[in-house]
C-alpha cells in the first residue's frame, strides 16, 4: 500500500523498493515466465477475438447495472439469499458487521476479495472484536505479516520461503522447515480448525449472474468453498460491476481471466452458488445467505463516457505481470489497493486523489499493460486522463463570475456578513432577528424574519484538538453550510459535543464554500457546479468515511444535484457521486455511531414533537432515524399529521408567496400545538429559522430546537 | 467431436493438471477401485498432510478427532451401489460414511463422488452439490475419486450454459472441478493440496448411454 505523503515520501519507498534483492529477482523472474508463456497458455484461442467480446459483453452490462441489480435481487431472494446494497466501503462494512452481530457471529473466516481489501474490511470487522483470518495461503500470510497484498492474484510474491517459515513458527509455536511443500501442509492443518470453529464466511465473487441471481468464484485453493459451506452464516462482498446478464457471459469471462492471471486453461475450482443451500451448521437447516453488493463510485463510473471501460476489469491482474515498473519495485510501491495499471486509476475513484497522487505520476506510458489486458481497456489513456484530473485537484481553474464572486471574495463574503452584523443592529433591536442580510445569494429578495448573525461565527470558534484521537475508526468531514457557521453555529457546537473524544475524526476543512443550493435555486447552475467542484476539491471524498451534515438542504443538494450538475465533465462526475454517497445527516450519524443515549431516565419526560425537513424526508430519505434518536435521548416523541409538510420556507419562496408560507406555517403550529409537545425538534437551520419565527410570532408554549442541541442540551 | 475425441481430449487436460485418469468398465469396478486407493494409502500421515508435521496446538487436537480407522466418504450413491461397497469395504476393514461429513472435518480418506458431465476442452468435472455432504466429500477428502460416464463429456462450456442455468434455476451449488487443489503462493512453486484433495481420480465408465 503506498501511502506517501508527497513525491520526495514517495520517490524514497520506492528506492527501497529497488534495494529489496528478493523481491527484485522473484518479479524478475515471473515476468519473465509470464511473458514467455502467455502465447502458450492462449494456444488454440482466439485471443484478439475472446479479449473483445469480453469487452463487449462487459460494456453492455455496465450500460443497464440498474436493471441487472434488480433481475440479481429478485432471482437470489426468491431462492433464499438476502441481497443489500452498500453505496459507499464504510456502508457495506457496517452491513457486514451488523449481519455479523445479528446471527450472534464471533469467528469469521473469509476466502480472497479485493473488493473487501478495498473498503478495508478485516480492519473494520477486528476493531469491533471479531476474529477474522484469511484462509487463501498468500492472504493468510500477509494477513499475519500485517501487510496488504503486493499482487493481485498472487499477494505474497513479495515473500521467500524462509520469510514464511519464520513466519509459520512463530504462529504455530513450533520450529517449522523451509520446505515449501512442509509449509503449505502446515497451513492446511492449521486453517482446517479455523473452519470448523467459525460461524460466519466472508467471500468476494467474480461473478453475480443476474439471469438466476448466482454468484460464480474461481479458486485454486479450495478454500473458497470451505468458506461458503462450513459456516452456518456466508456474507458474499462483490461489486456491483460483477453483474453480468447470463451463464454465458460469466463462462466468456472464465475463458480468459484464469489464462491471463496464471496461465491455466481454468481454476481448480469455480464455485457457483444460488440462494441459500442446506446446511447443517445452521439452526434452520438452511445457509443464512447475504449478498453485499458494493458500489462506492463504480454506478457513477459506469456512466462516465471515458472511465466507464475501468468496470471492464475482470482483477487477472496481467498489467501488472508486464508492467516494467512494477516489475522493479513491486505491487506495495506500486499501487494503493488495486495494484498495477488498473490501480493507477481506480484508486483515484475509490479512494481519491490524495491516495493516488504519486502514483499516477509513476507510468512510462509504454502501453504495455494495454497489450495484455484480458478486458481490452484502454489503461494508459486512462492513465493520463487521471493524471490530468489529479494535476487540477479536483477543482476547476476557471469559474463562473457568481462563483467566481462567492468563492474567490469569501473572506469579503464573511467580512460582508459580519459587517452586516453590525449594520442590522438599528434594525433588529435586542431581538436576535434581523431584517436585512446582504443579498449576495439573494439578489434582490428582501430576505424577512432572518435571525441576527452570530457574534463569533463557528469558523472562528472550531477547536479540532478534542476531535483528533490518536486512533479513529471513522474520519469525518464535517460541511459546516453558510447558516449555521455565521447564524447558528451553537447547533454544531452542542452537536458535535456528543462526538468529541471518542473515536471520530473531526475534519473541518475551512475553504469549503457554500454548498450552492441558493444558486441552484436562482437557475445559476454553472455556478453551483463550480461551488460543487470547489467543495468536492476541498473535501476529497476519498480521505472520509462521511461528509457531516447538520444542515438537510445542503446535505440533500450535495446528495442528489451535486453529481447531476458535475455529470458531465469526464471523472468529475464521479467524484461527485462518490461525495455525494459519503454525504450523512446529523441524525442518522448519531444513530449510526450508536450515540445519543440518555444519560438518565427522567421521571417525567419531556414531549417532542418533530418536524421532518423536506430536504431531509424525500430529499434524503431519511424517515426514522430522528424519530428513534428522540426516545433514544429520553424525550417521549409525540407524533403529529403534519410531521412531513414543508415549513413553508422553501428557501425563498417564502419571500416570493409570504401568504402561502405564513398559512402552511400556521398549520403546522397548530399542529404542534395540538400535542402538547414542550420541544419542536427538526434537522435543519432552514426549518428552525422559519419554525422559530412563526411560534415565535404566534406566542406557541413550545421552544424551536434544531436536532443537535436537543439531544445535548438540557432538557426543559 | 465425437465421443472417443472428447473422452480423449479430457483425458489428456485432465492429466495436464495432475488428475489421474483411468476407464473402467462398470460402476462395480469403480467402487472397487475406490476401495483398493483406500487400502494402499495410509491414514492420513502418509500424504505429508500435516500429522507428522509441528502444529499448533488446536490443530493438533481437530486431527486427533479423526478415527484412526481409514474411511470412505460416498453420499451420493444410488442404494444398490452402496450396498455393494458397504460389503467392499467390510472386507477391506475401512469405515463407510454417507453423511453427517461436517462432523469429519479433520480428514477423510477418500471422497467418492458421482460427477453431473465434464467439459473436455479443460479437463474440468461439473458436480451438482446443493447437498452439503456431497459437497463436503469433495473437499475435505485427501482424495477424491469421481465417476463419469463418457457420454457425459461436452467439448466445450457453451455446449452445457443451458444445464447449469437449469441448475440454478433454484438455489444451488455446483462445482467445476479441475485436477487437485493447488497453490503457487510461496515463491510461485507448485504445491497440490492445500485446502482441498490432495489427489483427483476420474474413472471414465465407457460405453453407457448419456444419463
Ligand atoms: S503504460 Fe504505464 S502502467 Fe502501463 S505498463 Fe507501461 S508503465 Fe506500466
Ligand atoms: S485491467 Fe485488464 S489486465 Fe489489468 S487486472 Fe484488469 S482485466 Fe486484468
Amino acid at each position: 500500500m503506498q501511502t506517501a505523503d508527497n513525491l520526495g515520501q514517495y520517490r524514497k519507498q520506492l528506492a527501497e523498493a529497488l534495494e529489496n534483492t528478493f523481491q527484485r529477482k522473484a518479479l524478475d523472474n515471473f515476468a519473465v515466465a509470464y511473458r514467455d508463456g502467455r502465447d502458450a497458455n492462449f494456444a488454440g484461442i482466439d485471443r484478439d477475438g475472446l479479449i473483445e467480446n469480453i469487452g463487449t459483453a462487459k460494456d453492455a452490462a455496465m450500460s443497464r447495472l440498474d436493471e441487472l441489480f434488480r433481475k440479481f435481487c429478485q432471482k437470489a431472494e426468491a431462492a433464499g439469499a438476502k441481497v443489500h446494497f452498500a453505496g459507499s466501503d464504510v456502508e457495506a462494512n457496517e452491513i457486514i458487521s451488523q449481519i455479523a452481530a445479528e446471527n450472534n457471529c464471533s469467528r469469521i473466516v473469509k476466502s480472497k476479495s479485493m473488493t473487501a481489501e478495498e473498503t478495508l474490511l478485516n480492519h473494520f470487522l477486528e476493531n469491533r472484536g471479531y476474529e477474522v483470518i484469511e484462509t487463501d495461503l498468500g492472504e493468510w500470510i500477509i494477513q499475519l505479516r500485517g501487510e496488504g497484498p503486493s499482487h493481485m492474484v498472487m499477494p505474497a510474491i513479495h515473500l521467500s520461503r524462509n520469510e514464511v517459515s519464520r513466519l509459520f513458527s512463530e504462529v504455530t509455536g513450533k520450529q517449522q522447515d523451509t520446505d515449501i511443500e512442509k509449509l503449505v501442509k502446515v497451513a492446511r492443518r492449521e486453517l482446517r480448525q479455523r473452519f470448523v470453529s467459525a460461524d460466519m464466511g466472508i467471500s468476494g465473487a467474480n461473478f453475480a449472474i443476474a439471469e438466476t441471481g448466482t454468484l460464480g468464484i474461481v479458486s485454486n485453493e479450495g478454500n473458497v468453498r470451505l468458506v461458503t459451506t462450513m459456516p452456518r452464516v456466508h456474507v458474499a462482498l462483490v461489486g456491483i460491476d460483477k453483474l453480468i446478464p447470463t451463464v454465458f457471459e460469466a463462462l466468456q469471462v472464465l475463458k480468459g481471466l484464469p489464462r491471463n492471471a496464471t496461465g491455466q486453461a481454468i481454476t481448480s475450482y469455480v464455485t457457483w452458488i444460488t440462494g441459500a443451500n442446506p446446511s447443517a451448521a445452521s439452526g434452520s437447516g438452511r445457509k443464512n445467505m447475504h449478498i453485499v453488493f458494493l458500489d462506492n463510485g463504480r454506478s457513477a463510473l459506469a456512466k462516465d463516457p471515458v472511465f466507464s471501460q475501468a468496470l471492464r476489469c475482470v482483477r487477472c491482474g496481467a498489467c501488472a505481470n508486464v508492467c516494467p515498473i512494477y516489475r522493479l519495485v513491486g505491487g506495495h510501491a506500486y499501487g494503493h489497493i488495486y495494484i498495477g495499471a488498473i490501480g493507477l486509476i481506480l484508486t483515484y475513484f475509490f479512494h481519491g486523489r490524495d491516495k493516488d497522487k504519486n502514483l499516477i505520476e509513476n507510468c512510462l506510458n509504454c502501453q504495455a499493460c494495454k497489450q495484455v489486458c484480458v478486458a481490452g481497456i484502454d489503461l494508459p489513456r486512462l492513465i493520463r486522463e487521471v493524471h490530468t484530473m489529479v494535476e487540477h485537484g479536483g477543482k476547476k481553474p476557471v469559474l463562473s463570475s457568481l462563483a467566481g464572486f462567492v468563492l474567490k471574495r469569501r473572506p469579503l463574503f464573511h467580512a460582508l456578513l459580519r459587517s452586516g452584523r453590525y449594520a442590522q443592529k438599528p434594525v433588529t433591536g435586542n431581538s436576535p432577528y434581523m431584517r436585512h442580510l446582504p443579498g449576495v445569494f439573494f439578489r434582490d429578495h428582501e430576505f424577512k424574519a432572518l435571525p441576527a448573525l452570530a457574534k463569533k461565527p463557528f469558523r472562528d470558534q472550531w477547536d479540532p484538538v478534542p476531535f483528533s484521537p490518536a486512533r479513529p475508526e471513522y474520519r469525518v468531514a464535517l460541511f459546516s453550510g453558510c447558516l449555521q457557521d455565521f447564524v447558528y453555529p451553537e447547533q454544531l457546537l452542542s452537536g458535535l459535543r456528543l462526538l468529541a473524544g471518542g473515536r471520530i475524526e473531526v475534519v473541518f476543512v475551512r475553504q469549503q464554500g457554500c454548498c450552492g443550493l441558493p444558486l441552484y435555486m436562482l437557475g445559476e447552475h454553472e455556478a453551483a457546479a463550480d461551488l460543487a467542484a470547489w467543495n468536492i476539491g476541498s473535501m476529497d471524498p476519498g480521505d472520509y468515511d462521511y461528509i457531516l451534515t447538520f444542515c438537510a438542504s445542503c446535505g440533500s443538494h450535495m446528495k442528489e444535484n451535486y453529481p447531476h450538475l458535475l455529470a458531465k465533465q469526464p471523472g468529475t462526475g464521479v467524484r461527485a457521486e462518490r461525495f455525494a454517497e459519503k454525504v450523512i445527516d446529523f441524525s442518522s450519524f448519531v444513530m449510526r455511531m450508536g450515540l445519543g443515549e440518555a444519560k438518565e431516565a427522567r421521571a417525567e419526560k419531556t414531549r417532542a414533537a418533530y418536524h421532518a425537513p423536506c430536504h431531509l424526508c424525500r430529499g434524503m430519505g431519511v424517515r426514522n432515524p430522528p424519530r428513534r434518536l428522540l426516545e433514544r435521548a429520553g424525550y417521549e416523541y409525540v407524533a403529529h399529521g403534519e410531521e412531513e409538510t414543508c415549513c413553508g420556507l422553501g428557501g425563498t419562496y417564502s419571500f416570493k408567496f409570504p401568504e402561502i408560507s405564513a398559512t402552511i406555517l400556521d398549520k403546522k403550529m397548530a399542529a404542534v400545538a395540538e400535542t402538547g409537545a414542550d420541544i419542536l425538534v427538526t434537522d435543519c437551520p432552514g426549518c428552525v429559522m422559519q419554525l422559530r419565527g412563526g411560534a415565535q410570532k404566534q406566542k406557541r408554549p413550545f421552544e424551536v430546537r434544531h436536532m443537535a442541541e436537543a439531544i445535548t442540551g438540557k432538557k426543559r | 467431436m465425437n465421443r472417443s475425441e472428447r473422452t480423449e481430449q479430457f483425458t489428456q487436460k485432465a492429466r495436464a493438471v495432475s488428475a489421474t485418469v483411468k476407464t473402467v468398465a462398470t460402476m462395480d469396478d469403480a467402487l472397487a477401485y475406490t476401495v483398493d486407493v483406500c487400502a494402499q494409502k495410509q491414514a492420513c500421515a502418509i500424504l505429508a498432510s500435516g500429522c507428522e508435521h509441528a502444529l499448533s496446538d488446536p490443530a493438533e487436537e481437530l486431527c486427533g478427532l479423526k478415527q484412526w480407522e481409514k474411511l470412505i466418504a460416498a453420499p451420493n450413491l444410488e442404494d444398490r451401489d452402496t450396498e455393494s461397497l458397504i460389503s467392499l469395504c467390510r472386507q477391506a476393514g475401512i469405515g463407510l460414511i454417507e453423511g453427517g461429513l461436517a462432523a469429519y472435518a479433520g480428514g477423510i480418506d477418500v471422497g467418492l463422488s458421482l460427477a453431473d458431465f465434464a467439459i473436455s476442452e479443460t479437463g474440468t468435472l461439473v458436480i451438482n452439490c446443493p447437498d452439503e455432504d456431497l459437497r463436503l466429500a469433495t473437499m475435505i477428502s485427501e482424495v477424491h475419486v469421481a465417476v463419469l460416464n463418457s457420454g457425459d463429456i461436452y467439448a466445450d462450456s457453451y455446449d452445457v450454459a443451458d444445464k447449469l442455468a437449469g441448475f440454478f434455476a433454484k438455489s444451488d451449488y455446483t462445482a467445476f472441478i479441475t485436477g487437485a487443489s493447488r497453490t503457487a503462493d510461496i515463491e510461485r512453486v507448485l504445491t497440490l493440496g492445500v485446502h482441498g484433495p490432495l489427489d483427483l481420480h476420474v474413472l471414465i465408465i465407457d460405453g453407457q448411454p448419456s444419463s
